[in-house]
C-alpha cells in the first residue's frame, strides 16, 4: 500500500486537536508516541467486558482475560521474531527490563576481574544500572566512545574487548539523541570473538517502533522493549530473553503469582516468564500491546521504516541548511532513525521549546536522559525533533518557522 | 499568553548583557553549584560577605534566557543587603513565582519583570534557580561552610 499519512493521522485522537487554533505538530515520539484508537479500543474492551484478574480466576471472564493477556505475549514475541513467548517477560518499561537483568544476572555473576561494556551513547536506563552494579560488585565498567561522525567507535570497542574479561555487553539499538542505528549484530559478534560466553543485552526502546526488528537474527541474549513509543500504552514493556536463559535466573521482584509453592520454610519459584511477573500485571496495557503490534504490522514495519527514512532525510537536510542550526547525528538517512538533535545559535534549547510551543510544535529539549553523551558532545542540552509514521513533510514548515522566529527574537 | 508575556524586554536585556556574570570572585566566602537535571541548567553562584552584608555576588553557568536573566537581576537586587534581608527578599521573589503579589516590588528592582513567568509553570524553576542558589549560599555561609551543591530532582 502507498503510505498515506493523512489517513493514518485520523487514527490518532490527540493529533486531531488544536493548540491555540493551530494544528498540533507532534515531533516528540522518541519520548512517547501517540496512541491510535484501535489500541484504546482494545484496552476499553478489557475494562468494559473482561474486567477480572488474570492467571488466577476460575470463572469465564478471568479465563478469557488470561488468554488474551497471554495472546499479547505471543503477539509481541512474533512482532520481534522472538523464538518463544516463554522468553517474553512483561515489565513496566525498558528501564525495569534492564534492572531485572542487572539484578538477576549481572549482579549475581560479575565481580572483581570481570568487565561489562556499554557505550557513551546510552540512555541512562542502559547506563545507570550497570554503573550502580559496578560500584557495588567491583567489576570494571568500560564505555565505547562515540566518533565525531556520531557512530560507535568499533576500533575502540575492539580494544575494550580484547583482554577477554568482558562478560556482559549492553548496547542501545538506536540512539534516542542522535538517531544513530548501531551495528549491534556486528558488535555482538565482535564481543563473542573475545569471549564466546559473553552475555548481551540490546536496548530496543528506540528501534522496535521504527525498524523491522528480528531478535533471533541479532542473536542477542536479552532485548528490551517499551510499548509507549510504539503506538502502545504507557506502563508496559518487555524483556525478551533467549530460550533457556531465564531458567537459571532468580527472580527480580518477588510476591504473588511468581511462585509455585510457598511454606514458612521454603519457596519454589514459578517457571519463566511468570517467575519475573510478581503481582497483578498491567492487563489492559497488555491488551493494548497486542493491538499496537497488529496496528503496526497492518501498516508494515518495512513501510514505516521506508517512510521515516525518506522523511528524516528531508528534515535533516532542511535543518542543516537552516541558518544557525547545528545537527548532532548522522547525515545519511540509511544510518539513522528519526530522532534529530540540534542546536540553534544564540537560543537556549529551553527557550526554543517554549517558542515552538507557541506554534503548536512539540519537541523535547534537555539532556534526553543521556548525560554521558551530552558531555562527549560538549553541550548541556539539545533540542530534539523526532519523527514517526504520522509525521510528514508538512510538519517541517512550522518547525523551521519557529526556529527562525526564535533566532530573530533572541537576536533583537 | 503570548511569548511577549514571558520574554519581557527587561528580561531579554539581562539575558543579552548579564550583570555580575563571572567565573571567579576575589575573596569569595561561599560558592554554591545548583543544577536542574530537567533542562540541564547549571548555575555557579559566588558571594563575598563583609560586615554581615552581601559585599559581592557573581554568577556563572549555562541555562535558558529566563534562568540567566533572573540571576543577573537578582545580583543587582541583593548586592549590599544584609544576609537576613536578602533571604527575605528571596522569599518574596519565590512567593511571587507562585502567584502571590510581591510585598517588596521596589526592592526586587528588575526582578519584578519576572512576575509574568508565574503563568508559565514549567519556567518557574528557571526564574528561581539564581534566587534559590542565593538562599543556599547564605545558609551555607551561616552554617560555617564554604561550598555546597544542589541538584533539583523534579
Amino acid at each position: 500500500m502507498s503510505f498515506d499519512v493523512a489517513t493514518l493521522r485520523k487514527d490518532f485522537p490527540t493529533l486531531q486537536r488544536e493548540v491555540d487554533g493551530r494544528r498540533l505538530v507532534y515531533l516528540d515520539s522518541a519520548a512517547s508516541s501517540q496512541t491510535p484508537q484501535r489500541v484504546l479500543d482494545a484496552m476499553d474492551e478489557y475494562y468494559e467486558h473482561l474486567r477480572a484478574n488474570v492467571e488466577r480466576g476460575v470463572y469465564r471472564i478471568s479465563e478469557v482475560a488470561t488468554g488474551r493477556y497471554e495472546d499479547a505475549r505471543t503477539r509481541l514475541a512474533r512482532f520481534v521474531n522472538a523464538p518463544s513467548s516463554d522468553g517474553v517477560v512483561f515489565t513496566k518499561n525498558v528501564t525495569e527490563a534492564i534492572n531485572l537483568v542487572a539484578y538477576s544476572w549481572v549482579r549475581r555473576r560479575l565481580g572483581p576481574g570481570d568487565a561489562l561494556v556499554t557505550t557513551a551513547m546510552e540512555h541512562h536506563a542502559n547506563f545507570v544500572p550497570w554503573w550502580h552494579a559496578a560500584q557495588d560488585h567491583g567489576f570494571d565498567l568500560r564505555v565505547i566512545p562515540v566518533t565525531p561522525d556520531f557512530e560507535l567507535d568499533l576500533a575502540a570497542a575492539r580494544e575494550l574487548l580484547a583482554d577477554g574479561q568482558v562478560r556482559f555487553l549492553a548496547v542501545g539499538h538506536v540512539s534516542n539523541v542522535l538517531g544513530t542505528i548501531n551495528p549491534v549484530a556486528e558488535l555482538i559478534a565482535l564481543a563473542r570473538e573475545y569471549n564466546p560466553d559473553v552475555v548481551t543485552l540490546v536496548d530496543g526502546a528506540q528501534a522496535v517502533p521504527h525498524l523491522p526488528v528480528d531478535v533471533a537474527a541479532l542473536d542477542c541474549d536479552f532485548y528490551g522493549i517499551t510499548a509507549h513509543k510504539m503506538c502502545g500504552p504507557t506502563g508496559i514493556g518487555a524483556l525478551v530473553a533467549k530460550p533457556g536463559l531465564l531458567e537459571d535466573m532468580p527472580p527480580f521482584l518477588t510476591g504473588g503469582s511468581m511462585i509455585l509453592d510457598v511454606s514458612v520454610d521454603e519457596v519454589t519459584w514459578n517457571h519463566p516468564p511468570h517467575r519475573f511477573e510478581a503481582g497483578t500485571p498491567p492487563i489492559a496495557e497488555a491488551f493494548g500491546v497486542g493491538a499496537a503490534c497488529d496496528y503496526l504490522d497492518d501498516i508494515g514495519m518495512d513501510a514505516v521504516r521506508a517512510h521515516e527514512r525518506a522523511l528524516v532525510g528531508t528534515f535533516v537536510d532542511a535543518l542543516r541548511e537552516a541558518p544557525g542550526v547545528t545537527v548532532y547525528g548522522p547525515v545519511d538517512p540509511a544510518r539513522r532513525s528519526g530522532a534529530i538533535s540540534f542546536a540553534v545559535d544564540g537560543v537556549h534549547p529551553h527557550d526554543l521549546g517554549a517558542m515552538l510551543d507557541g506554534y503548536g510544535v512539540c519537541i523535547r529539549v534537555g539532556h534526553h536522559c543521556a548525560k554521558p553523551l551530552m558531555r562527549s558532545l560538549g553541550v548541556n542540552s539539545t533540542a530534539r525533533a523526532s519523527l514517526y509514521l504520522y509525521n510528514d513533510t508538512d510538519d517541517l514548515a512550522p518547525l523551521l518557522a519557529g526556529i527562525d522566529e526564535a533566532r530573530s527574537f533572541f537576536a533583537r | 499568553m503570548s511569548m511577549e508575556d514571558l520574554y519581557q524586554e527587561i528580561i531579554l536585556d539581562h539575558y543579552r548583557k548579564p550583570h555580575n556574570r563571572a567565573p571567579t570572585l576575589e575573596g569569595e566566602d561561599v560558592h554554591v553549584h545548583h543544577s536542574n537535571p530537567l533542562c540541564g541548567d547549571e548555575m555557579d553562584l559566588r558571594v563575598r560577605v563583609a560586615d554581615g552584608n552581601l559585599d559581592a555576588v557573581v554568577f556563572d553557568g549555562e541555562g535558558c534566557s529566563i534562568s540567566q536573566a533572573s540571576a543577573s537581576a537578582m545580583t543587582i537586587a541583593v548586592e549590599g543587603r544584609g544576609l537576613k534581608d536578602a533571604l527575605e527578599l528571596a522569599e518574596d521573589f519565590r512567593l511571587m513565582m507562585h502567584g502571590d503579589e510581591p510585598q517588596r516590588a521596589d526592592d526586587l528592582q528588575d526582578g519584578i519583570a519576572f512576575q509574568g513567568v508565574a503563568r508559565f509553570p514549567v519556567r518557574v524553576k528557571c526564574a528561581l534557580l539564581g534566587w534559590m542558589a542565593l538562599r543556599d549560599a547564605i545558609e551555607t555561609y551561616e552554617s560555617g561552610a564554604s561550598a555546597h551543591s544542589v541538584t533539583y530532582d523534579d
